[in-house]
């Protein structure tokens, strides 16, 4: 099975795991009372969600002038916050569809958590546009539908409606894939569960069985549906770029943007899966699934986008220069040096200047550094579009509208909000689905597993096969003294009732 | 020596009573459980040479090398997936040319009614969408999978460690589950069972 591994492939799996071990460890979480620590981050989250209704519906009850928004700056932290989530919500399919067309092993550890933080990093998202319409019972006018006003139609020419397909067909096409992904692991819950649970995964796993076929078509469709998403999560981010970019603003109307919005896209939703991650596999027991390596390449490319994104800012500056026009100049020198110079010392700061350290291996293999940094450049991203939009607005072409923004507490409130959105549906999904992908870490067990592979294997994935037939059906484990603890014998579980 | 332990399934609850008439719905399946996939796919070769009839091969992972053994065909969603997103291509630009030409024609910012390049974008989130909700919903159709379906399950360690392999001796003689035992004992297999699963 194992074919060819590179020398300097490390294990991805540790722990000698059987089959067995990593179904037990990975659906535990779904089984056990939760801990301690969850319930107050939940209730925590759950505090946060209800600041996020009240909030909005202050927005709504006193009208968007509840806001600190004014003529000069009509956009400021909704659609900042709607960029950040945005980007945020790239990472999972990135992740799990780029990388598998590139067939990288290290995705199966943690591709399941980073496509559930994408689905619920575009429903954060998603709020901001919504809520910003102020009477949210009208946002079915965004869709072309055909209507007693005309019909009237939407404006096919306009970026915001790229952005809505855009969404919503990554919104559809990520929570499809993902799904498509969880069947088999939901069966995999349903046939250790008894009573009521076995029921409700019964019907959530939508009657798995593992049949050839079956993962065959799963199979292709995963891949399919990989070579569809892979171009489909650099046209959001780049359709994204579209609502600033199109626009003929100086400082947004920069051919740029697009790249420059996807590589910052990946960054922060890196930064994000890492900060995820890092508390999951610790609370969860999860260190064997997800180990070092993953944290490494997951650094690396941080680093890589990180140094993209750098290059990026600094093309905008001579380009700013070089065109010489000179509203184009202003809005760059004033970018840098005018009233908000803060959030660009702390754009560069965090995104820029501090991931430089992962070009240390000890430091990209340090869990203290990553987890420090993916917090310091959430922060740093989060200012970058800040960076973007506010600073840009503040001062326009016409220096008697110049002027300057502070949230007010609602909009505050309402950024706390979707952060207590997300991580109430992601530690819900903690809860309810196995967090790493159990078949696809089962697939890449004898060629990433540590008994196979690395410096302290122990056995040869191929070593066993004549072994075992010689025995008979004797059960003649590949690695006996290995299995000891994690084998159980079949024949002990005669009695349990089988459907 | 593995014992075959019989199982009834469900409310059918009819004694599997291999090649007998009595037995009026339901299939009787005789399956052995593998506990790895190497031992799988030489199980499955020996199958072959033996000019068994398997019917179905069922693992807790994609065992790859397994489809050409049991004689399956590629599968043809990606044909799925590319009629449905021709469907999505030219439905959204069909319909965007439609509004903008014929229905309510309006000039944004001088440009032509029919600016095919601003089209683009629309049109290819659309083959995206089309696409893959298509394929995705022709994949669970033909697999038989939904919200409560129900399709054959022999045993619940299939979604975690066992690899099993499936016989539908329903209308078998005796000697021929004879035959089938002998296959899974020479071929290493765990534990061999039988039960009657709906047809």
């Amino acid at each position: 099975m194992s074919g060819h591994i590179a020398p300097v492939r490390q294990p991805l799996i540790t722990g000698h795991k059987t089959y067995h071990q990593i179904t037990e460890d990975i659906c535990r979480p779904t089984e056990t009372a939760p801990s301690l620590s969850w319930v107050i981050t939940f209730i925590i989250s759950v505090i946060c969600l209800g600041l996020f209704a009240f909030s909005v519906a202050w927005t709504i009850w006193v009208g968007i002038g509840s806001w600190n928004l004014n003529r000069t700056i009509n956009w400021g932290w909704d659609i900042t916050n709607f960029v950040w989530w945005v980007g945020i919500g790239h990472a999972g399919t990135l992740i799990s569809a780029i990388l598998l067309l590139f067939r990288q092993k290290w995705r199966t550890g943690v591709n399941r958590a980073a496509e559930a933080m994408t689905i619920f990093a575009v429903m954060c998202a998603g709020q901001f546009p919504l809520i910003h319409m102020g009477r949210l019972w009208l946002a079915i006018f965004i869709f072309p539908y055909p209507n007693t006003r005309g019909p009237l139609w939407v404006n096919f020419n306009s970026p915001l409606l790229w952005d809505v397909f855009a969404i919503s067909t990554y919104f559809t096409v990520s929570l499809l894939f993902w799904y498509a992904g969880l069947v088999p692991d939901l069966a995999t819950v349903r046939d250790r569960a008894v009573g009521l649970r076995k029921k409700i995964y019964g019907i959530f796993s939508f009657g798995w069985n593992g049949s050839a076929k079956h993962w065959q078509r799963w199979e292709s469709l995963s891949l399919i549906l990989a070579g569809l998403a892979t171009p489909l999560v650099l046209s959001v981010h780049t359709i994204v770029s579209f609502d600033f970019a199109t626009s003929v603003i100086p400082g947004w109307h920069t051919t740029i943007f697009p790249p420059y919005f996807v590589a910052g896209a990946i960054f922060s939703g890196f930064a994000m899966v890492l900060t995820l991650m890092l508390i999951a596999r610790k609370v969860l027991h999860l260190e064997d699934y997800i180990t070092i390596e993953h944290i490494e390449s997951m650094n690396k490319v941080i680093l890589l986008t990180g140094s993209i994104v750098g290059v990026a800012y600094l093309t905008e500056l001579f380009i700013a220069w070089y065109s010489g026009y000179i509203y184009e100049q202003f809005a760059f020198l004033n970018r840098v040096l005018g009233p908000y110079y803060w959030s660009y010392i702390g754009m560069m700061l965090c995104n820029v200047i501090s991931p430089q350290i992962f070009w240390s291996k000890r430091l990209r293999t340090s869990l203290f550094w990553t987890f420090f940094m993916s917090i310091f450049i959430n922060i740093g991203m989060w200012f970058e579009r800040f960076v973007i939009i506010a600073t840009t607005l503040a001062r326009d072409y016409l220096p008697s509208s110049w002027s300057y923004y502070v949230p007010t507490w609602v909009e505050i409130c309402i950024f706390i909000g979707t952060l207590g959105l997300f991580f109430t549906l992601f530690l819900i999904f903690t809860r309810v689905a196995p967090v790493v992908a159990i078949a696809e870490i089962k697939s890449i067990l004898k060629t990433a597993g540590d008994q196979y592979i690395g410096p302290n294997a122990v056995a040869h994935a191929h070593g066993h096969t004549s072994k075992v037939v010689h025995h008979g059906k004797t059960v003649a484990p590949e690695v006996n003294d290995l299995q000891a603890g994690g084998t159980v014998d079949i024949d002990g579980e005669k009695d349990k009732p089988l459907d | 020596m593995a014992t075959i332990k019989i199982e009834r399934d469900g409310a059918a609850g009819a004694v599997p009573h291999h090649n007998s008439s009595t037995v009026v719905a339901g299939r009787d399946i005789l399956f052995g459980l593998y506990d790895d996939e190497v031992k799988l796919l030489d199980a499955v070769k020996a199958a072959n040479a033996d000019h068994l009839d398997i019917d179905d091969v069922y693992t807790p992972f994609p065992v790859h090398g397994l489809d050409p053994l049991l004689g399956l065909e590629e599968s043809r969603l990606h044909i799925a997936g590319f009629i449905f997103g021709t469907i999505g291509c030219l439905f959204g630009f069909g319909f965007m040319t439609w509004v903008f030409t014929r229905d309510w024609p309006i000039i944004f910012g001088g440009k032509p009614y029919w600016s095919v390049p601003a089209f683009i974008p629309i049109t290819f989130e659309l083959t995206v969408l089309f696409a893959s909700v298509g394929m995705v919903t022709v994949f669970y159709i033909i697999n038989g999978l939904g919200p409560g379906a129900a399709p054959r399950r022999l045993h619940d360690r299939i979604t975690d460690d066992k690899f099993c392999i499936a016989f539908d001796v329903t209308d078998m003689s005796g000697e021929g589950v004879d035959q089938l035992r002998d296959y899974f004992d020479r071929t290493g297999v765990e534990t061999v069972h039988r039960k009657m699963v709906p047809a």
